[in-house]
């Protein structure tokens, strides 16, 4: 090979790409022109334009870390029933968009057939937000894929009908950092013992100053160990968040056995109605357990049948508890409520009761 | 399995890791990750293949063993810092072949719009330098093509970059901007989601391909409240569509929908969950909105999708400081701008220099590690408005504080600021001026 063969590319610092030349003409022409919008049936919307052109929306669910293979499918459909336009939900649902309704049925049939489910628009249970766990991940607790899937089965029929009192949003995150972010339910790993530190690696590969920093409740501090450089914990102070461990991987947080999953709920990041919430520890403790986690779908379920049996029409499942009161939530969903539900985190008395305001 | 092969005669012929764990997996209605990472460990003749098969040998190993197996590391492209996910296998001496297993953060376009032929070209390029499998998309908006042995890393930037499209943010730097649908196709947005997307991140796009903030920041950008890309509490610089006139009403359609689905469910599902008791319900079935009372919360126009639109003098609120954990706790983003105009060139300029006036006040001021919502906390909200030159706006708060333990000795000449800028507003002159 010659010199100039060997010399790296310069890049074109594109940047964010124009969106304009993959968008359906539809929607093109009819940018920032809508007018209203309904539902035909589960998993399909339909858009009409002031100029009074329409635009059909089907939605299906996919299993977000697609092979090669899945996405020519999903194209070979959009190129055969749909318009060759597609996009993606933040939940990672496909969208195909048509402007003549006659593909809408053949195109819904041709998802059916190929295993993708149609739904997830309204009161729905839509894909799980989730993360990248085992598969990918360099502090993973548990591998979001996998419960995803697993919950996705037993979820399936409510993506593809709307007759959830509103839309439930559930996240997934295999770390306290939580990176599947807020849900109506959120499932995530909860760290239930201080790190195990390998004190031959960390003077090594750690900038320990950086992670005595890192530790929200300064409980890590500088240490020699056998003449090494290292750090140890206070573990009466750890809170077991797993915060040193990315900075510090010789800090290891995960335990085959100690790495548990809590589920949380009633987070919510629309304004409608109510103010964005944040999820509130429903349960702790559950164990890691691939490759069904069947005890994380049991609880899901009930809290997801509670919801669904109690909560009004377009009360979200923050709201629903907000009006029927947490000792009805606990009841309806036989979880248990325990110290570790009262927080003790900054600001925490602002979460607790300061009325006479009680519910039976 | 095919023509009755026994599990373990194929696995023998092929040298395929046994996936019992994994296996379960392909069971149910759901789409399988699993059935996918199979086709491409089974892809006769692919460079991946064996890459895919050793993928799978080692995610079975992190079922069985309840722990991941992944570190991290250096890699990146000539002339960036960050965009690229390093991943090599802590277990490799068992699993060589995906020994590295890094992943290109690819920013898709705003609102998540591909063709057809896109998404082939994109599978192409992923076949030929990488490992067949992409995500649509991470949680931080990027499409993910995960898998790349370092040496391939480059050829597939390349090729990617060749295809019109850029990294993403990783590390401490500008992260990627997320916006939703908006005005492509939705009648609730209340910007140009994507120009306002483009014009901020493009503008600093050095911020995200060479990090150096003292840690993340990110922008999103949803056309309403009803924030369908997360941005107050996702995003430090979250931009929401919002309008300062009223509510539009058509009372022929309103009529319809009390006809059509009853006056005791309207009144349930739209009188009364109106958070600011704003409306109600007149005798002949029309709505009345009291709109300087509505707080502009979609919830009314989210259930009347026909009747009910938001108004005509549009622009966005920009709310800052939202995170989620790490290190402080979860924290949603503050109201810091509550109106601006967002129609002509030299507004969405004026957008672009407050989030550029944010980046800076960021670099010069965070400490390390820290975002800028904890920045605000350890600082306070009068020296970051101070900071960033925006006056302090009973928008920013749910009250009032409830502590005496200020000094106000300054009351006055503040109080006369206040009054000034009213008087300003409603086009009076102002004594001195």
């Amino acid at each position: 090979m010659s010199s100039t063969t060997n010399k790296p590319r310069t890049a074109d610092e594109i940047g964010v790409p124009d969106h304009f030349p993959y968008m359906h003409p539809v929607m093109k022409e009819n940018h920032g022109n809508w007018d209203w919008h309904e539902r035909p049936r589960p998993g399909v919307l339909r858009h009409i334009s002031k100029s009074g052109d329409e635009i059909f929306t089907i939605r299906a669910g996919t299993q977000r870390q697609m092979d090669v293979f899945t996405i020519r499918k999903l194209c070979d459909i959009g190129d055969t029933y749909a318009e060759g336009h597609v996009r993606f939900t933040t939940r990672s649902n496909i969208e195909y968009l048509v402007a003549d309704e006659a593909k809408v049925a053949p195109l819904i049939e041709a998802l059916g057939e190929a295993g993708f489910p149609v739904g997830g628009t309204g009161a729905s249970v839509t894909m799980i937000s989730h993360t990248q766990g085992w598969l990918h991940c360099d502090i993973p607790g548990t591998d979001a894929s996998g419960v995803v899937k697993s919950l996705m089965n037993y979820l399936h029929k409510e993506f593809v009908q709307e007759k959830m009192p509103n839309r439930l949003r559930i996240t997934t995150s295999c770390c306290q950092i939580n990176c599947g972010g807020q849900g109506d339910i959120a499932i995530n790993v909860q760290y239930t013992k201080p790190p195990k530190i390998n004190h031959d690696l960390v003077a090594n590969v750690c900038e320990r100053p950086a992670v005595v920093a890192r530790c929200p409740v300064a409980a890590i501090r500088p240490a020699m160990v056998d003449g090494k450089p290292t750090l140890e914990i206070d573990e009466k102070k750890c809170v077991c968040c797993g915060a040193c461990y990315p900075p510090c991987p010789p800090m290891q947080i995960n335990g085959a056995d100690s790495t548990k999953i809590a589920i949380w709920v009633g987070g919510k990041h629309s304004n409608a109605r109510t103010k964005p919430t944040f999820h509130k520890l429903a349960v702790a403790n559950l164990p890691n357990n691939p490759p069904h986690w069947p005890e994380v779908t049991a609880v899901v379920r009930k809290i997801v049948e509670a919801y669904k049996a109690d909560a009004k029409h377009w009360e979200r499942m923050g709201e629903w508890i907000d009006r029927i009161g947490w000792n009805r939530f606990f009841d309806m969903t036989d979880l248990a409520f325990t110290k570790h539900h009262l927080d003790t985190w900054d600001g925490s008395r602002k979460t607790m009761n300061a009325s006479s305001h009680i519910h039976f | 399995m095919k023509d009755g092969d026994s599990i373990d005669d194929k696995s023998k012929e092929t040298n395929q890791h046994p996936t019992p764990m994994l296996d379960e997996l392909e069971n149910g209605p759901w789409p399988s990750f699993v059935t996918g990472l199979k086709r491409l460990r089974d892809a006769k003749g692919e460079t991946y293949a064996p890459m895919m098969n050793d993928l799978l040998g080692q995610l079975e190993h992190s079922y069985e063993n309840r722990m991941g197996f992944w570190k991290g590391g250096t890699v990146s492209v000539y002339g960036y810092g960050g965009g690229v996910i390093p991943r090599f296998s802590e277990v490799a001496e068992k699993f060589p072949e995906s020994k590295e297993f890094h992943t290109l953060r690819i920013m898709p376009p705003p609102g998540f719009h591909y063709t057809t032929d896109l998404l082939r070209s994109m599978c192409d390029i992923w076949e030929r330098h990488g490992s067949g499998l992409i995500a649509f998309h991470g949680q931080s908006g990027d499409i993910m093509f995960q898998g790349c042995t370092s040496e391939n890393t480059q050829p597939a930037f390349d090729a990617l970059n060749e295809l019109g499209f850029d990294l993403g943010g990783a590390g401490p730097a500008l992260r990627t901007a997320m916006s939703c649908v908006g005005q492509a196709r939705c009648e609730q947005s209340c910007f140009d989601e994507a120009r306002a997307h483009r014009g901020i991140i493009n503008r600093f796009l050095d911020e995200m391909h060479r990090p150096s903030l003292p840690y993340k920041f990110k922008f999103k950008f949803s056309g309403c409240g009803n924030d369908c890309v997360n941005a107050i509490h996702r995003a430090d610089f979250a931009v929401i569509g919002t309008w300062r006139d009223d509510i539009k009403i058509d009372q022929k359609k309103v009529k319809e929908h009390v006809a059509e689905k009853g006056r005791k469910y309207t009144i349930d599902t739209v009188v009364s969950m109106c958070p600011t008791r704003a409306i109600s319900l007149n005798d002949d079935d029309t709505l009345e909105i009291d709109n300087p009372s509505c707080v502009r919360c979609m919830h009314c126009i989210n259930v009347m999708t026909k009747a009910l639109s938001p108004g005509d003098d549009k622009g966005v609120s920009v709310m800052i400081g939202g995170k989620r954990s790490l290190k402080v706790g979860d924290l949603m983003g503050t109201m810091i701008v509550p109106f601006m105009k967002l129609d002509t060139d030299e507004d969405y300029e004026k957008l672009e220099e407050f989030a550029e006036t944010c980046i800076e006040f960021f670099a010069d001021n965070a400490l390390e590690h820290e975002r800028v919502g904890e920045t605000i906390d350890r600082i306070g909200l009068p020296a970051f408005l101070d900071a960033v030159g925006v006056e302090p706006d009973p928008n920013m708060v749910n009250h009032p504080r409830t502590s005496s333990y200020v000094r106000t000795d300054d009351f006055d000449e503040e109080a006369a600021k206040w009054f000034e800028r009213k008087a300003r507003e409603a086009g009076l002159t102002v004594a001195g001026e």
